[in-house]
């Protein structure tokens, strides 16, 4: 069995390459028709023109640089000139190249116009010559013009490109339409030899073409052109050459003709190749599937008994199928050419669409039924060729992954002990690989009513070939495998009994869960750490969600910064005609000529100028277009996405100046940062900047190029506040560079006297608005207290007594919808407001009055925070008056919030703030941006959390878009899924970047349909689900009460694990069981109950539970895990074991500690990672060499209290820790501070509070927590 | 034949449920023009149109809301409002059918009066008058909760404007 089912086509790659060689030879003796599209469209041009074929073949390349660049982008050629209407973008390097080159391979091209002699003579000399040359010029033309300033994504696209991988892949992706062009890039690389002499003719021509579309290094592809010039010029005394032409490209220009005639091409050959060689091949294929299930089915019901005899009866079926292929692709060469099209085709189709019958290899995705059929059919066979003999019954037994009754049973019957053993052990789930209704969906419910009671493992196997079909050929038993797969398989889904394991928190950080598609996808899916689902299995219909009582949501990180981000330049971008999808890597292609919509379904043509490849300078392959191979992209938008010109980057900054805020000194410190990055504030020649400050007053700065130092304007009408010179008080920062430097060193020290104690902060912000309005940008407010003066002004809330009670709640929503309003005006007006709170806590505070601005801030802040426009991020520096920090909610800003801000008093919190500002000030800024997610027909957006303004269903408007703001979606299945087995999600970000572009940045996510319960519990994103509950948790808090909001979350978890119980058997009651996927959500769960945003108690303040809500609302998952589930580390024995090497360092990787005083030790040190703050806890006895070589001490007692940095010391473990340390700082976009806390500091608190799983004064330990929701499932 | 009290309350209920229908009314139209939103990207990226939407978002909202206390910040226009009319007369019918002592449409008006003072005392708990917040209204779960709510209030006032027609002709005829 092996032999026949290996052999034909190991893999899908093997097997394109073995049979164009045959279609080729096929189509040689029958003449130059069958040339592919491509192949002709060079042909066609040389037959165009004959004496200037070194022209056309340049005009040929220049498409690939219009493509690449866009339209008039580059300058045209000399050369190219012909072309240059048609081609304005030409590439220099390529005429140069072509010169230079020319002279090498035209020798070799001169050779007499035998065929096999241009196939195989061509290759050798042009990489010889032309890789000095062209080699680099190509490169790096296409990296400049395609990257507009990021060389790195294009290379790297090429680098994926050349992959040989590739292929296949996107041949599996589009089903149907690609297989032909598969199998002929297969073809050419396949043999040289063979291929000039199929249907090239023209051979120089053809050469480099056909060597083009395998994919290969650009480098290659430079070269090919060169080749092909002088090629052509020989060519041009070739009558077969001038034969082939009669296609018929009349027109000179490329565009045109050449697309026209490779229409045709493509026309004829898929139609003949889909139409009648894909339907008929297609539905033979698909019958002989169709009749091997049926054989089967005949067969299964004597399995269980006579293994034997099954065996041989079915045998048969796979040996016809095995022996199909060879059949068919050893068909001679008479055929016709149609023929070989057609047969070329057909097996293209199998190959990419099904897994080659002959061998279950290839991986790809079922997207239709047939294929499906035929998948199963191939992993039959190939199960067939594993050595064990009861396989095949078993495999066939595998249609049954029902069956998990009685593993017992099954163990018994089944063949192969080995096999059986798995299963048993596993009582709840037995699948073989993880979801085994996934894909097996079709495994016949006719088979499983053949029922063998037994080897649900086997199923696993089946599907475990036909995804890891690479498994099957190695040599290894067939039981060995399964082994090896039921152990990985039940990963997610093995049953764990939370109450007895008590280790469940892994050592090393949770990875998202990687979404059950097969590996092309996989490789095709977006990064985790943009976009992320809460089940990577979505469920099919909303019962089944119900069910599930899981919650159904998107985690976002946009604009989050990439090392890695392909930027695509195209004059049209592609995108779904109904529902204005952007083209993305799982869109299926019917032929090359149309594209079917992933999320509508709706047939889309394939705009002319996407069948031109930049990278590859190939023609006719629209699928292996950076877009479709990416499934995060950048499109530098055209013109007609903007109706007005791309606004400038333009700042504003407001400054608290009134007496608390001079008095904590914040002012000395943004001054001087914004000093040090002026320089670095992203934009161009446009930026402008502006400056206002406000006490009782409000000042503005007039910074106007030419005075000779910046005035102050004061305006004290703050009920009626107006812009005193409405031109001069945002400038250009490059022409008033002076000025504005002037100004930012003596602002310091303007208000040093100032006895002014109220803050006008509403007025302050109508100015900036007004201010702000004709441009948009960014508003920076500064805040040290609750504004007290003018509209907006804000009582405060909070009575320090009553924070126990539930009361506080109700402070959590605005007091006054102004600043809401001003929100979304400023929202209108595209203007953004970060809003700084610094809180400050005087030194002169009586002790009886601890809170005393605090509680007047904080009631105002929090009407702001939950109501007021969220365009504020005020980093607040002074006491408790961080209320603004609504503000920031709606124009998309973001808040950031000091509490206990002193310059001297609080270094830490200094530092902070000046480590903040330097990120804050020269991060990535977008402006003016909308943020639309659509998602596949069936599943519909209905909430929102995040900063931003909902202007429609599904648009979001921001103001600004900053690369740390993270945002949640919920969704709901409002169809059933049950015609589709993927969904995709794509989120389409457009702003304007600080350089003045409109851009938009597309991320798609592709996930897999499931229709049981337990594989919907087998996908969930236990991170993204918890930090979709803490969104949702907050919305409840603010719209019912915090107790809600708290109940809510301990029956998200009972609720779930009570669901999953029922559903996985009724083994063992009395335990708390979870899957795998899910043993960590009681866990987080309960550690976001002891977050400061939704513990009890009366340890909280206002503004730190509001600013806590804030930050679960707009920080992106990485972030906020952090937040809720600080990461434990012991230091004081770090090795190198494990250790990774991050740019010339070498850092180690302590494994994670549980959060529990458990783990502490007095011998040991520990660091805690909390996101915002990062704790090194000394315990008493820890070891003075620890002490001594990382802190610079000579023992315990002598270190001090206050320790907020490590010293930089010549050893080798302060070395480890240090760059431990600088890597957990490096991940994040803010600063944390570190906190150096000896055992019996009274800062310890603030350590202990993070471990969530002891107990606490008002909250259970993690062990209590889960008695108390077995009870509530019992309940 | 007696114009009772009853009577007369019948009548004026007949023209203030006229009145009420076409609110309702209004209040679909308005949920319809919030969600239909042009789906062409291009457009909407621009920020004119931005505004614009925002703007004719916060009107919609401001007419469908409570009184307002004070014309907020910025805006120019006074402001309408049809969510207090709407309860208030509903209230008033409930207050008319209690003194007329007509217990049974009492009885039937007693539910939406509750859910209408449930709906009123138990707004978004952010403070200010949001029945209907502009930055929470496009919400898809809110927008359509408000579009169910509109058209069984609709369907309720239909009912009833014939009920109370038919309550009306009956106490005029019988005695």
């Amino acid at each position: 069995m092996s032999a026949p089912a290996g052999a034909p086509h190991p893999h899908a790659a093997a097997a394109s390459a073995r049979i164009p060689p045959r279609l080729g030879a096929a189509a040689a003796p029958a003449g130059p028709s069958p040339t592919p599209h491509y192949q002709n469209g060079p042909a066609q041009n040389q037959m165009q023109f004959p004496p200037g074929y070194g022209l056309q073949s340049q005009g040929y390349v220049v498409p690939s640089g219009l493509y690449s660049q866009g339209p008039g982008k580059s300058t045209p050629l000399p050369l190219e000139s012909q072309y240059g209407t048609d081609y304005h973008s030409g590439h220099y390097t390529v005429p140069t190249q072509n010169v230079t080159l020319a002279p090498g391979p035209s020798t070799v091209n001169m050779q007499p116009g035998s065929q096999q002699v241009y196939g195989r003579g061509p290759p050798a000399p042009h990489t010889v010559g032309s890789t000095p040359g062209s080699f680099p010029g190509g490169v790096a033309s296409s990296a400049s013009h395609l990257h507009t300033g990021r060389p790195q994504p294009y290379s790297s696209f090429g680098n994926h490109y050349n992959s040989p991988g590739i292929p296949s892949a996107s041949s599996s992706i589009a089903s149907q339409g690609f297989p032909l062009t598969s199998g002929h890039y297969a073809m050419s690389t396949a043999s040289g030899a063979v291929y000039p002499s199929v249907s090239y003719p023209s051979v120089p021509a053809g050469d480099p073409y056909g060597q083009v579309f395998t994919s290969q290094s650009t480098s290659v592809i430079t070269q090919f052109k060169d080749n092909s010039f002088p090629g052509q010029n020989t060519a041009v005394d070739h009558p077969p050459q001038q034969r082939l032409s009669p296609v018929g490209y009349s027109a000179s220009s490329w565009a045109a003709p050449g697309p026209q005639s490779t229409q045709d091409n493509l026309t004829q050959n898929h139609i003949g190749s889909l139409a009648t060689a894909g339907n008929t091949s297609n539905a033979g294929s698909s019958s002989c599937a169709e009749k091997q299930n049926i054989q089967l089915l005949k067969t299964s019901p004597a399995p269980p008994t006579v293994s034997s005899g099954s065996i041989s009866a079915r045998t048969q079926p796979p040996a016809d199928r095995a022996t199909e292929p060879v059949a068919s692709g050893t068909q001679p060469p008479e055929l016709l050419l149609q023929e070989g099209m057609q047969y070329g085709g057909y097996v293209n189709n199998q190959a990419s669409s099904a897994p080659t019958p002959s061998s279950s290899t290839s991986d790809d995705e079922e997207e239709e039924e047939e294929d499906e059929e035929a998948a199963i059919d191939s992993s039959s066979t190939t199960s067939s060729v594993s050595p064990v003999p009861n396989s095949f019954d078993v495999l066939e037994g595998g249609s049954y992954p029902g069956d998990t009754l009685d593993p017992l049973s099954s163990s018994t019957t089944s063949p192969a002990p080995a096999l059986s053993v798995p299963q048993a052990t596993k009582p709840a789930k037995p699948f073989g690989y993880g979801y085994p209704i996934l894909q097996p969906g079709y495994q016949n419910v006719g088979l499983s009513s053949g029922a063998q009671p037994s080897n649900p493992a086997y199923s696993g196997f089946q599907q475990f070939a036909q995804q890891y079909p690479g498994m099957n050929q190695l040599s290894s038993s067939l039981s060995g495998l399964s082994l090896q797969h039921s152990s990985q398989q039940p990963e997610s889904l093995r049953p764990i009994n939370l109450t007895q394991d008590r280790n469940i928190l892994p050592v090393t950080p949770v990875l998202a869960p990687v979404p059950n598609l097969n590996s092309d996808l996989k490789k095709l899916n977006c990064n985790p750490d943009s976009f992320r689902c809460t089940l990577t299995n979505i469920p099919q219909t909303q019962a089944l969600l119900n069910k599930a009582k899981l919650p159904l949501g998107l985690l976002l990180h946009p604009f989050r910064d990439l090392t890695q981000l392909p930027v695509i330049t195209s004059s049209t971008i592609v995108r779904c005609r109904s529902c204005r999808t952007y083209i993305n890597p799982f869109v299926s292609f019917i032929d090359q000529r149309r594209w079917k919509c992933n999320l509508c379904y709706r047939v889309n043509d394939v705009p002319e100028e996407f069948m031109y490849n930049p990278l590859t300078r190939s023609y006719g392959e629209p699928h292996k277009r950076p877009e479709v191979q990416n499934s995060t992209v950048e499109f530098i938008a055209s013109s007609d996405y903007m109706l007005r010109p791309p606004q400038p980057a333009v700042y504003l900054f407001v400054f608290d100046v009134s007496h608390n805020a001079v008095e904590a000194g914040y002012l000395t410190i943004v001054c001087q940062s914004l000093l040090e990055n002026l320089d670095k504030l992203p934009g161009d020649s446009r930026t402008r900047i502006g400056f206002i400050t406000f006490d009782s007053t409000v000042h503005f700065y007039n910074l106007q190029e030419g005075l000779s130092q910046p005035q102050m304007l004061i305006v004290s009408d703050i009920d009626d506040i107006f812009l005193p010179t409405p031109d001069s008080l945002l400038v250009n920062l490059h022409e008033s560079k002076e000025l504005i430097k002037d100004l930012l060193s003596a602002l310091p020290n303007m208000f040093t006297y100032t006895r002014e104690t109220h803050s006008a902060l509403g007025p302050a912000l109508q100015a900036a608005f007004k201010l702000m309005s004709p441009t948009g940008g960014r508003v920076s407010v500064f805040q040290t207290q609750l504004p007290s003066l003018g509209a907006g002004l804000l009582q405060s809330r909070e009575d320090p007594n009553q924070r126990s009670s539930t009361k506080v709640v109700q402070h959590l929503g605005p007091a006054t919808d102004f600043y809401k309003k001003l929100a979304l005006d400023c929202s209108g007006q595209q203007t953004a407001v970060d809003l700084l709170n610094a809180a400050v806590v005087c030194p002169g505070d009586s002790p009886g009055e601890p809170w005393p601005s605090l509680s007047l801030a904080a009631q105002p802040l929090l009407k702001q925070t939950t109501v007021l426009l969220a365009f504020l991020a005020v980093l607040a520096h002074m006491e408790l008056e961080d209320h603004e920090t609504c503000m920031s909610k709606y124009s998309a800003g973001c808040i950031y919030y000091y509490p206990s801000f002193h310059h001297t008093h609080n270094p830490s919190q200094a530092e902070k703030l000046q480590k903040d500002l330097k990120r804050y000030l020269t991060r990535k800024i977008g402006f003016e941006a909308v943020m639309r997610i659509r998602c596949t027909k069936g599943l519909s957006i209905h909430t929102f959390h995040g900063n931003f303004f909902v202007r429609s269903t599904d648009l979001l408007s921001l103001a600004n878009i900053n690369p740390d703001a993270g945002f949640a979606v919920q969704m709901s299945i409002e169809e059933n899924l049950t015609d589709t087995s993927l969904v995709c999600f794509q989120t389409a970000l457009l702003y304007t970047s600080s350089k003045g572009e409109r851009r938009i940045r597309v991320h798609t996510l592709c996930l897999p349909v499931v229709s049981s319960l337990a594989d919907v519990y087998a996908g969930v994103d236990v991170q993204a689900a918890i930090c979709l509950l803490a969104n949702m948790a907050v919305d409840r808090s603010i719209s019912s009460s915090l107790s809600d909001a708290r109940d809510a979350l301990v029956n998200a978890v009972v609720d779930s694990l009570s669901a999953y119980s029922q559903t996985s058997s009724t083994s063992q009651q009395s335990a708390l069981i979870a899957p795998t996927s899910l043993k960590l959500f009681p866990l987080y769960v309960l550690a976001l109950l002891k977050q400061k945003a939704f513990r009890t108690g009366t340890s909280t303040r206002l503004d730190d539970r509001v600013f806590a809500m804030c930050q679960m609302k707009c920080q992106p998952l990485v972030h906020l895990m952090k937040i809720i589930h600080p990461n434990l580390y012991r230091i004081d024995k770090l090795t190198d074991e494990g250790a990774i090497h991050v740019s010339d360092r070498i850092v180690p990787q302590p494994p994670l500690q549980k959060l529990s005083a458990e783990k502490l030790t007095r011998e040991g040190a520990f660091l805690m990672d909390a996101g915002s703050i990062i704790y090194i806890w000394i315990g008493k006895s820890c070891d003075n060499n620890f002490i001594k070589d990382v802190l610079g001490y000579p023992n315990y007692a002598s270190v001090p209290q206050k320790l907020t940095h490590l010293p930089e010391l010549d050893t080798l473990s302060s070395e480890r820790t240090r760059s431990f340390l600088s890597w957990l700082r490096d991940n994040r976009p803010l600063c944390p501070i570190l906190h150096v806390i000896k055992d019996e500091s009274p800062a310890k608190t603030d350590f202990f509070q993070h471990l969530v799983e002891d107990r606490t004064e008002a909250a259970f330990s993690y062990y209590e927590f889960l008695l108390h929701v077995q009870q509530q499932i019992c309940k | 034949m007696a114009f009772t009290f009853a009577a007369f309350c019948y009548m004026l209920t007949l023209v203030l449920c006229a009145s009420l229908i076409f609110f309702v009314i209004w209040h679909i139209i308005a949920f319809d023009e919030l969600r239909t939103d042009f789906k062409n990207p291009i457009d909407q990226g621009n920020p004119a149109r931005a505004r614009e939407r925002l703007k004719n978002i916060e009107r919609i909202c401001c007419l469908l809301r409570k009184v307002s206390g004070s014309p907020p910040w910025g805006s120019q226009d006074p402001r309408l409002s049809l969510v207090v009319p709407e309860y208030s007369i509903h209230g008033l019918f409930c207050l008319m059918f209690l003194c007329a002592a007509e217990w049974v449409t009492l009885g039937l008006n007693i539910p939406l009066l509750f859910y209408h003072l449930w709906r009123y005392f138990h707004r978004p708990a952010d403070g200010s008058e949001v029945m209907y917040d502009a930055v929470s209204i496009m919400n898809a779960d809110i927008l359509n909760y408000c579009q169910k709510e509109s058209w069984c209030k609709l369907a309720f006032y239909l009912l009833s404007f014939f009920y109370y027609l038919y309550s009306m002709v009956y106490t005029l005829v019988s005695f």
